[in-house]
Order: structure tokens, then C-alpha cells, then sequence
């Protein structure tokens, strides 16, 4: 066995050999996932596109009814699928957010340090738990609980599906605010602390707002991960396709549409190419979502500069 | 670590394709949620009896399994629905030819819950409910409360049977698309207003919940799925046999377990499954099909 001594004295490459080589494998996979990237983007551009062969662009964003099974009359309109998933994304946001935030703010700022050693891990554990475990839940504990609060006949409602992906978006929410809080330099709080003001007004009115674009990457990062969920909202949500009535009614999100009928559907039809229609429309949302979020913190970032 | 498990799949991939087509003795059986639970059954009883066979057993809907008897990922796919002409071009087109075998019968269940005073309809007011002309218990003598649906998804057999044979039209909008027959008999339990369909196997033991009696026609019998007599005379009027789909030639593996599944012991099991025999009709059709 050769001592790490050895090693060091007699490389077998020359460092600016070496160099270049990490330099080249680290281009190779950044390259990679860039072209990944860009494969899924074409891959779902040219299957989307055979489906407006047979249904025009106007019906498809502009329809009331997705019944591409019908008995009589085959219909592919995605206004329903629209609205739902974004009652869902913007319910469990409401509910998320606010708590995420102030468990963050609680963990950095209040919290003993003992207590904040024991919370965060079992936070972060929060976030592996998979996504039909939380359905199941969704069935069995939070759908009958809201059935019961809001005398309903049952639980399979939008609200059921928002506080499911609240509690699965509050682990991105909570670590990454966490972390931006935590990076706010000491000297603000200090400065904050010596003008007078109370720990409350220092934690509400310096920190946050210097951890804001922190803050902000947190919640978009968990709105994207509720968008994009797909499992909770198939089974807690009752996935009629009719339009949705209200947050106490059943909805049906676009990734629940493309779960349950690409599984079955024949393919190079209409119907399969219009599914991966409907998986453009997701990737355009979520890209949408990104870049919002990315404007905001340029923003941000320029005005504190 | 994505990477490592990547690598893992990707071994796990690659070795497992090749084995998974040269393996002797394996049956690869996918399809119908509601055969799902009498053929894992029917499946461990056979491989008790044959050391060394091995039958895997999937659900995931008729449709699911009829695609992947389509794209040649299963021996045998469970359909409780019949193939549709254009699903039977699709393998004839590969050059394989598709053989029908009904290994049991269902009465297909309308269920309520217990709490619900309804306990008999007519195939055109169970259709009505579905289709949403119907939105209330009163208008079918019950009390007055609004009425909600439960079905299947669409890759679902019973989905498309139930809808062709009882709806003759499209489900109402608003009916919940349930993940299963057990899905929905859960729903139907805790839920007073709720109205289902589900195999009859998934009703046998289940409580909290009633079994309609439903008639033909007005003024008819009003039959009982629970009841053996009336599935296998036919009186029930939404009785349909479970099917196996097998693509290409029979294999004697897929053969042997087959012939199992009609024998005496076979049928058996269907029976204490919650389900019926074949009925002599079916039996003929299975003869014509060499079984």
C-alpha cells in the first residue's frame, strides 16, 4: 500500500493536467444535463404538436369539457384542469407560506439552540416522506376532518389537496428560509438591537427583508413542487373533470389528467398526443414560475446593492 | 448518490429485460383492478401446487393491461371489459393472434350506504344518476339530499362496461374518478349521498355499505348480485364475464395455469373470491377457444 505521502510526492499526472481534466468533466456534465434539458423540451414539442391536426388551439385553451373517452362526442378543453391546479398551487401557498416562514424565522432567530438541533432534522425528514403516503393521509385523516368541519358529504375537495401540498411544500419552505435568514449578517440584528428596537420588530422588520429574495426562491421552489405533484392530488382531490365550484368541491389538476389516462391511452392517437399537449402546457407554468421568481430577485438584489 | 441509484436502475434495467424474456416457467400477468385480487389468489394457489413456476400479478386498470398485451410487455392481460376491434387490429397488426378465455362472472354491484334508505333501481334510473339527469335521492324515492358519484378512471374496464352497457352516454362531469374498487367502496362507506359501481367480489364482506337490487326494466324483477342464481341465470342485468387476454401463441406455461384457473379447484377459489362460476355460455366460448 502506498502512503498518501507517496502520492503526493510522485502524481501520476501533472496538476495542470489534472486541472484540466476536472475542468473538462465538470463541462461534460453541466453540457449534459443542458442537452437533457433541451431533448425533454423538443420531445414534448413535437408529440404535442400532432394533436392540433384534429383539435384547434382555440377549443384547447379555451374549452370547458376534457372527455377524450367520451361515449358520444370527444372533447379537449383544459380551462377546467387550468383553474384547478392553480386553486390547489395558490391554496396550499396561502397556507404554506405564512408558516413556513414564521417555523424559519422561529428556528433562527427564537428557538434554543438545543430545540432548533432536534426540529430542523425532523423538518427535513417531512420532505421524504413519498407523495401517496400523504394521498393516503389525504383519504383517511385530512379529507373526513374537513368533510366533518364544513358539513360536507366528503373530504375529496380542493382545499383536502392544498393543505396536503401545504404540508409537502412547507419542508423546501422552512430549510431554505432557514438558511437565508441564517446568512443575514450578525451586524444588521446588532445594529437593530442597539437602536432600541424589540427583537420582534428586528426579526419583522430588518431580517426578513434582508432575506427576502431567500425567502421569495423558498416559495417559489415550493410552488413548484406543488404544481408538479401529481400523486397527493390524484387520490385526495375526487378528480371530476367538471369545472370546479368552489375549494370546498372536487377538482381535477392537469398532472392528475396526464396520471391517470396516459397509462391507457393508445398510442400515436389525438388523445396521447394531446396529453403531452397538456404536459407542454405544465412545463410552460412552471417555466413561467421561474422566471417570475428570477425577475423578482434581479430585482430585489439591484435595489439593496 | 442520484447518480449511483441511476447507474443501479440502469443495471437493474439491463439485466432484468433479457432475463425476463428467456425465462422459462415466468407468467407475466397484468390488467383489470377487479380481477386483481382473485387472480394473485388463483396465482399462489397454483404456484403451492408447482414448485418453480412463477406468476407475477399487476393491476393498473383493463386498459393498462390490454396496452401492455398490445406493446408486448405481458403473457396474459386481465380485462374486465371485452377488447375493442381497433385493440385486436393493434396485435393482429404485429402478427400475433389475440385468444379470449372468461375465467369467472361478475355482478357488477350498485352500491349506497348503509345509512341510505334506497335499496332498489331501475337500469334507466341508475343510468340517469350517472350520466347527472338525476342529481338527487328524492327523485328515486329516497330522501331529499343531492347525490354523488363515484366511478372508476378511464383506463378502467368497468369504467367503459358500465358506461356502455348501463349509461349508454357520457358519465356526468362531476362524478369522482376513484383509483380502484376498493377507492370507492371506502368513498360509498363513509359517505351517505355517495352511489358506486364496483366488482362483486369487493362487496361480499364489506360493511357500511348496501347492495342495490336493480330491475331490467320498470315494472320488472329486481335481482340481486349477491344472490349466485340470478348472475348465472342472467336475471341480474349487469352481469359480464372477467376476462384473460393472451397475445400471440399460448405458451404451455400460460396454458397450464389457465386450465387451473377452470378446474373444478379454480372455480372454486372464484367463488370464495366473492365472484361466480362461468357460466355455460362462457364455457362454450372458452371449448371454441381450445380451452
Amino acid at each position: 500500500m502506498r502512503s498518501l505521502t507517496d502520492s503526493v510526492r510522485k502524481p501520476w499526472i501533472s496538476t495542470a493536467r489534472r486541472e484540466k481534466l476536472v475542468h473538462g468533466l465538470f463541462f461534460v456534465c453541466g453540457i449534459f444535463s443542458v442537452i437533457v434539458l433541451l431533448g425533454i423540451f423538443l420531445l414534448l414539442i413535437v408529440t404535442a404538436v400532432p394533436a392540433f391536426e384534429e383539435i384547434s388551439i382555440k377549443e384547447f385553451l379555451f374549452g370547458l369539457d376534457w372527455n377524450p373517452t367520451s361515449y358520444e362526442q370527444e372533447t379537449y378543453g383544459i380551462v377546467p384542469m387550468l383553474v384547478s391546479t392553480f386553486m390547489v398551487t395558490l391554496g396550499a401557498l396561502a397556507i404554506a407560506v405564512p408558516l413556513g416562514v414564521g417555523t424559519a424565522a422561529y428556528l433562527s432567530e427564537v428557538a434554543h439552540p438545543r430545540v432548533r438541533e432536534i426540529a430542523k432534522p425532523i423538518v427535513e425528514i417531512l420532505a421524504g416522506i413519498p407523495s401517496v403516503v400523504i394521498g393516503f393521509l389525504g383519504i383517511v385523516l385530512v379529507g373526513p376532518w374537513i368533510a366533518r368541519v364544513f358539513g360536507l358529504p366528503n373530504g375529496l375537495t380542493a382545499l383536502n389537496g392544498a393543505v396536503l401540498l401545504a404540508v409537502m411544500a412547507l419542508p423546501t419552505i422552512i430549510s431554505i428560509s432557514e438558511d437565508a435568514l441564517k446568512s443575514v449578517p450578525d451586524t444588521y440584528e446588532q445594529a437593530s438591537l442597539a437602536l432600541g428596537a424589540t427583537s420582534w420588530q428586528t426579526i419583522v422588520r430588518v431580517k426578513i427583508p434582508a432575506a427576502l429574495s431567500g425567502i421569495i426562491a423558498a416559495c417559489m421552489l415550493g410552488m413548484g413542487r406543488a404544481v408538479g405533484e401529481t400523486m397527493t392530488v390524484l387520490m385526495a382531490t375526487g378528480c371530476s373533470p367538471a369545472m370546479p365550484e368552489s375549494f370546498l368541491g372536487p377538482v381535477r389538476t392537469l398532472t392528475s389528467s396526464i396520471a391517470i389516462e396516459l397509462g391507457e391511452v393508445a398510442y400515436n392517437t389525438t388523445h396521447y398526443y394531446a396529453l403531452f399537449a397538456l404536459g407542454l402546457v405544465l412545463f410552460v407554468i412552471t417555466f413561467i414560475i421561474n422566471l417570475i421568481s428570477d425577475v423578482i430577485l434581479h430585482r430585489y438584489e439591484k435595489a439593496h446593492r | 448518490m442520484k447518480k449511483a441509484m441511476m447507474f443501479v436502475l440502469l443495471a437493474a434495467f439491463l439485466s432484468w429485460s433479457p432475463v425476463a424474456r428467456a425465462g422459462r416457467g415466468m407468467i407475466q400477468i397484468k390488467g383489470s383492478d377487479t380481477l386483481i385480487n382473485l387472480v394473485q389468489r388463483l396465482a399462489e394457489v397454483y404456484m403451492e401446487g408447482h414448485p418453480g413456476k412463477y406468476i407475477a400479478v399487476t393491476g393498473g386498470g383493463s386498459g393498462t393491461g390490454i396496452a401492455a398485451l398490445i406493446n408486448g410487455k405481458c403473457d396474459i392481460a386481465d380485462a374486465s371489459r371485452v377488447m375493442k376491434p381497433k385493440e385486436e387490429a393493434r396485435v393482429a397488426k404485429s402478427g400475433r393472434q389475440v385468444h379470449r378465455v372468461v375465467i369467472a362472472m361478475d355482478g357488477l354491484s350498485v352500491i349506497v350506504n348503509a345509512a341510505n334508505p334506497v335499496d332498489r333501481l331501475t337500469m334507466d334510473q341508475v343510468g340517469a344518476i350517472f350520466r347527472g339527469d338525476i342529481t338527487n335521492w328524492k327523485d328515486v324515492g329516497g330522501p331529499e339530499m343531492p347525490i354523488t358519484l363515484y366511478g372508476r378512471q378511464s383506463n378502467s374496464g368497468t369504467f367503459i362496461f358500465f358506461r356502455d352497457t348501463v349509461l349508454k352516454g357520457d358519465y356526468s362531469q362531476k362524478m369522482n374518478r376513484m383509483n380502484g374498487n376498493a377507492q370507492i367502496v371506502e368513498s360509498v362507506k363513509k359517505d351517505r349521498t355517495g352511489i358506486g359501481y364496483v366488482g362483486v367480489g369487493y362487496v361480499k364482506e364489506a360493511t357500511g355499505l348496501k347492495v342495490l337490487k336493480i330491475a331490467s326494466h320498470p315494472g320488472g324483477n329486481y335481482a340481486d348480485p349477491l344472490n349466485k342464481e340470478d348472475v348465472e341465470k342472467g336475471i341480474y342485468p349487469i352481469t359480464r364475464p372477467l376476462n384473460q387476454y393472451i397475445g400471440g401463441q399460448v405458451s404451455p406455461e400460460a396454458r397450464a395455469f389457465i386450465e387451473f384457473e377452470l378446474s373444478p379447484k379454480g372455480q372454486a377459489i372464484v367463488q370464495q373470491e366473492g365472484f361466480f362460476p362461468v357460466s355455460a355460455e362462457y364455457k362454450a366460448l372458452n371449448r371454441r377457444a381450445g380451452f
